[in-house]
């Protein structure tokens, strides 16, 4: 076991050159923040991204930052919150949720896990905003895609089959994103006691309004007692984020106060209590529980995504809460993952993917983390991981179950039985 | 056709085509397929009418099994494929190649469902960009990404560019409005990438399709967000004495932390060939023209109105004039709509380029243009989408003229040269097609583009779909997939170790 600590691009492409020659399989680390989530890993040495760090380019003006993979994104927000910029995709923190310490990772980990936030209807992902990389491929190659400009269509975007790929395609040395102006100012208008079908019913109003409501959360009952420290009480409350320019906001919630005026009672929380709300429904503080219960990330059409959980409800214990205007679902259960009861109710309404962002090692090494593909996607999945890294030394089997990892998964098996 | 030079025709597939055209007569029966010179000519070339090719065979699919049968029959017989949607690419993504069969999807045009509560629109690929957007306007939503052409270009055609438009600045890009697609691979397999919910299980394939021009599978469905339609919309109308009084007049807007809905710029040649041609009542002494234009509920878009007027101001503005009805907001847009066949209208021919810049790089560009400009013997208008930094420099030429095709091309590939010297890219919507294919190199090493290859291996390992596309050379996937790592030759690196 040995760690590589690269400082320099160049260094990175060394490290990978010598690992692939030794075919040693590698851990790719940032901070680690996220290191629980994925198949367990057993690679034999790890690069640690830390000390790759430092902003190379930031032009307010022309809306690009680019930085140093291992920059970290906290030293990034604070840069833009300081020029009133902002990631306007809100890239969420996985700490809270995990029991590390809130507020690490970095901006190579915020693309490779393809983070989002409340705003990701409106806004996008990481995904979306992702402008150029560096990077070296499981082939000891240093590559880039993209640029530093925000509309660019030349070449193929690899840029984007980074975010989301969890290290298992290449290292990325340096990202550029897109940045945007922060909002001048925010409200959230709050509906209480709204069951999961009617709260559902009005976000979509909502959403569907020329309101601009850039965030829709419902946090039934229990749920909305867990975030903003317990402030809200625990009745069900459902969360219309309205962001802008002062007269726009206030003209706005007007707007929405008659649409929705009989919905419920209505409630509003502005400015820094409603940034914390928001940042309490990212980071999943409902389930920031200290413990390692099973907590499933599960996207699905926004509509459909809470007869899911009433079906699922009716055959396993389990706490929910919706954000996405529903079609991004939190769900904490009580015993074992069900996976694959879980991946059938999906199905049946709407379609989607589960993601098991938390459980003990055991049951991420039994159960698959991610959403099993159909044949034919899951082959080519399997033959763009392999001619990016066709001898699989870059984190591998941490998404897909990998002949390599065999032994792990049954071994798990076993221990679970 | 000028200078390009495209892949070799099969003589196989060529001496095959009776028996392939009947071929496709079978999985393609009644009057999908077409084969004779005459009817065959209205596919030769696409938006990018410098170059002509007949295909060796058109082929009309209607059904996902059609298009999914007709593709493992070419691949299985080493017979290439170029798709095509409504023929609008302006850089050539769907010229015809003489042994390839060309699939035209115009004929999968329905709109298949329009889901309000979650706000999408699922569509066959030849439904055009706008047929979306009229689908839903009379509930009072719309289908963001609006490139020039949306009249006509399909929603596939759309997929493969990754389109954009005036307004993506602030809605975005194809990219960011596509949740889902339904597509063939070469090999015939069906398979669906996304749909109504957000992000991929695994690896984001829909990112990487989206803007890969033709080359690693034919859509067949498509799914798109759709928005509610902004509740006011009001232009200014700005004029500068210099474009970088209009540049720094961008940069200041964004700066203020203003994202305006659409954000155009026109240099003085394209001001005059907008204005003698439509009337729109554009200041003539000016250098740069600016049209800004805010959407969002009428208090929002008053107030912005406001803090934009002042800063034009203080850059120097010689003319501020804001939309007092939407009649005259169409009037300030009239002109730069119709900048192409205005410019058309004082040249013979014009010859379309779509660099984008760091913004702040504009003065530089714009002069470096000039100097070319001189040196070329030929003119230049300028429409800019001015908020992304989006260039798109009109060359003049008259292609009856012996040569000056040959010298507009030139002339473009020396302006893309000096988009990628200022930090910027080949193009900004408009794709690498044939047109821009042989600069790649100028913005990608070898490693670089054998990488882009090396994903198109993964959808296609026989380079039959759209070859002679994107990469100035098709390197063969076994080639592309050797490794030259050989044990304890790598030096052991010199790098911190713990």
């Amino acid at each position: 076991m040995s760690t590589v600590t690269p400082t320099t691009s160049d260094e990175v492409l060394a490290a990978v050159q010598w690992a692939l020659a030794e075919e040693a399989p590698l851990e790719i680390v940032g901070h680690g923040s996220k290191r629980g989530i994925g198949r367990p890993l057993q690679a034999e040495h790890t690069i640690d991204l830390s000390k790759l760090t430092g902003v190379t380019l930031y032009e307010p003006a022309e809306l690009v930052l680019s930085a140093r993979s291992g920059t970290p994104l906290a030293e990034i927000e604070k840069l833009l919150a300081d020029n009133d910029q902002r990631l306007d995709f809100e890239p969420m923190d996985y700490g809270p949720l995990l029991g590390e310490a809130p507020g690490r990772g970095t901006i190579g980990g915020t693309l490779a896990a393809n983070l989002a936030g409340p705003r990701r209807l409106k806004a996008g992902a990481a995904r979306d905003h992702i402008l150029g990389i560096h990077a070296v491929s499981g082939r000891g190659e240093a590559f880039k895609s993209g640029g530093r400009v925000v509309k660019n269509v030349t070449g193929y975007d690899l840029s984007k089959v980074m975010a989301g790929s969890w290290g298992t395609l290449a290292v990325t040395t340096d990202v550029t994103f897109k940045v945007l102006p922060a909002a001048e100012t925010e409200t959230t208008l709050i509906i209480r006691g709204l069951l999961d079908d009617n709260a559902t019913a009005a976000m979509s109003i909502a959403m569907g309004s020329s309101a601009e409501v850039s965030s829709a959360a419902h946090l039934p009952e229990r749920m909305a007692g867990r975030v903003l420290d317990g402030k809200l009480g625990g009745d069900p409350a459902t969360l219309l984020r309205v962001e802008g320019f002062g007269p726009s906001v206030a003209y706005r919630l007007g707007q929405l106060r008659q649409m929705l005026g009989n919905a419920g009672p209505l409630e509003e929380v502005a400015e820094e209590a409603s940034r914390t709300l928001w940042r309490d429904v990212r980071d999943v503080r409902p389930f920031s529980d200290g413990s390692d219960k099973p907590v499933w990330r599960i996207s699905m059409p926004p509509a459909n995504a809470h007869h899911m959980v009433l079906a699922l409800r009716m055959q396993a214990a389990a706490d929910a809460f919706y954000d996405w205007q529903g079609g991004l679902v939190w769900l904490r259960m009580e015993g074992e993952p069900e996976a694959e009861l879980l991946r059938a109710l999906i199905r049946k309404f709407g379609g989607g993917h589960a993601t098991l962002v938390r459980a003990a090692p055991a049951w991420r090494a039994a159960v698959p983390v991610f959403e099993p593909q159909p044949t034919a996607l899951a082959a080519l999945s399997a033959r763009i991981k392999a001619e990016f890294d066709p001898k699989a030394i870059l984190n591998p089997g941490r998404m897909v179950h990998s002949p390599d990892s065999a032994t792990l998964a049954s071994a798990a098996e076993g221990a679970m039985s | 056709m000028s200078g390009i030079s495209m892949p070799k025709p099969d003589a196989a597939t060529l001496a095959r085509r009776a028996e392939i055209v009947a071929d496709m007569r079978i999985i393609v029966p009644g009057e999908g397929v077409v084969d004779t010179v005459n009817e065959m000519r209205a596919f030769e070339s696409d938006g990018l009418t410098a170059y002509r090719q007949l295909p060796l065979v058109v082929v009309l699919p209607e059904t996902v099994a059609q298009v999914s049968r007709l593709l493992k029959y070419c691949n299985d017989r080493n017979i290439r494929v170029v798709p095509r949607g409504s023929g609008t690419s302006l850089s050539g993504g769907a010229l015809p190649l003489e042994d390839a069969v060309l699939v035209v999807m115009s004929r999968f045009n329905r709109i298949i469902e329009i889901d309000y509560p979650n706000r999408t629109v699922t569509a066959q690929p030849g439904v055009t960009n706008l047929g979306i957007t009229h689908a839903v306007e009379q509930d009072g939503f719309y289908y963001a990404p609006d490139p020039s052409s949306q009249i006509a270009c399909s929603i596939g055609g759309n997929v493969a560019e990754n389109s954009g438009g005036v307004h993506c600045l602030k809605y975005g890009l194809t990219a960011n409005n596509v949740l889902g697609i339904e597509m063939v691979l070469m090999n015939g397999e069906v398979v669906r990438l996304g749909g109504k919910h957000l992000d991929a299980e695994g690896y984001d394939l829909l990112g990487v399709m989206i803007g890969s021009e033709g080359l690693l599978g034919v859509v067949t469905e498509v799914t798109v967000r759709i928005l509610k339609k902004p509740e006011t919309a009001r232009a200014l109308l700005i004029g500068f004495p210099t474009s970088e009084q209009g540049g720094q007049c961008v940069a200041d807007i964004i700066g203020t932390g203003i994202i305006p809905g659409g954000m155009e710029m026109m240099d003085r040649p394209a001001i005059h060939a907008a204005e003698d041609f439509v009337h729109a009542g554009y200041p003539l002494e000016c250098e740069a023209l600016l049209i800004v234009e805010l959407d969002g509920p009428a208090v929002e878009v008053d107030h912005l109105i406001g803090l934009v007027e002042a800063i034009a101001n203080r850059n120097g503005a010689t003319t501020c004039r804001v939309s007092q009805s939407e009649q005259e907001r169409l009037t300030f847009w009239a002109g730069r709509k119709a900048a192409f066949p205005a410019v058309g209208r004082i040249s013979p021919d014009y010859y379309c380029m779509d660099g984008t810049i760091p913004r702040k790089e504009l003065p530089r560009v714009l002069s470096g243009m000039r100097a070319l400009s001189e040196q070329y013997g030929l003119g230049v208008a300028n429409v800019f989408h001015a908020g992304d930094g989006n260039l798109h420099p009109l060359i003049l030429y008259d292609a009856n003229k012996p040569g000056e095709l040959e010298k507009a091309e030139a002339f473009g590939a020396d302006i893309l040269r000096l988009c990628v010297k200022v930090g910027g890219v080949l193009t900004g919507e408009h794709g690498v097609g044939v047109e821009k294919r042989d600069l790649m190199p100028e913005m990608f090493n070898d490693i670089d583009l054998d990488q882009q290859m090396r994903v198109k291996c993964a959808f296609d390992p026989n380079h039959l779909l759209n070859p002679g596309k994107v990469f100035p050379q098709l390197r063969r996937c076994a080639e592309l997939g050797r490794m030259h790592v050989h044990r304890g030759q790598v030096a052991f690196p010199d790098i911190p170790r713990f």
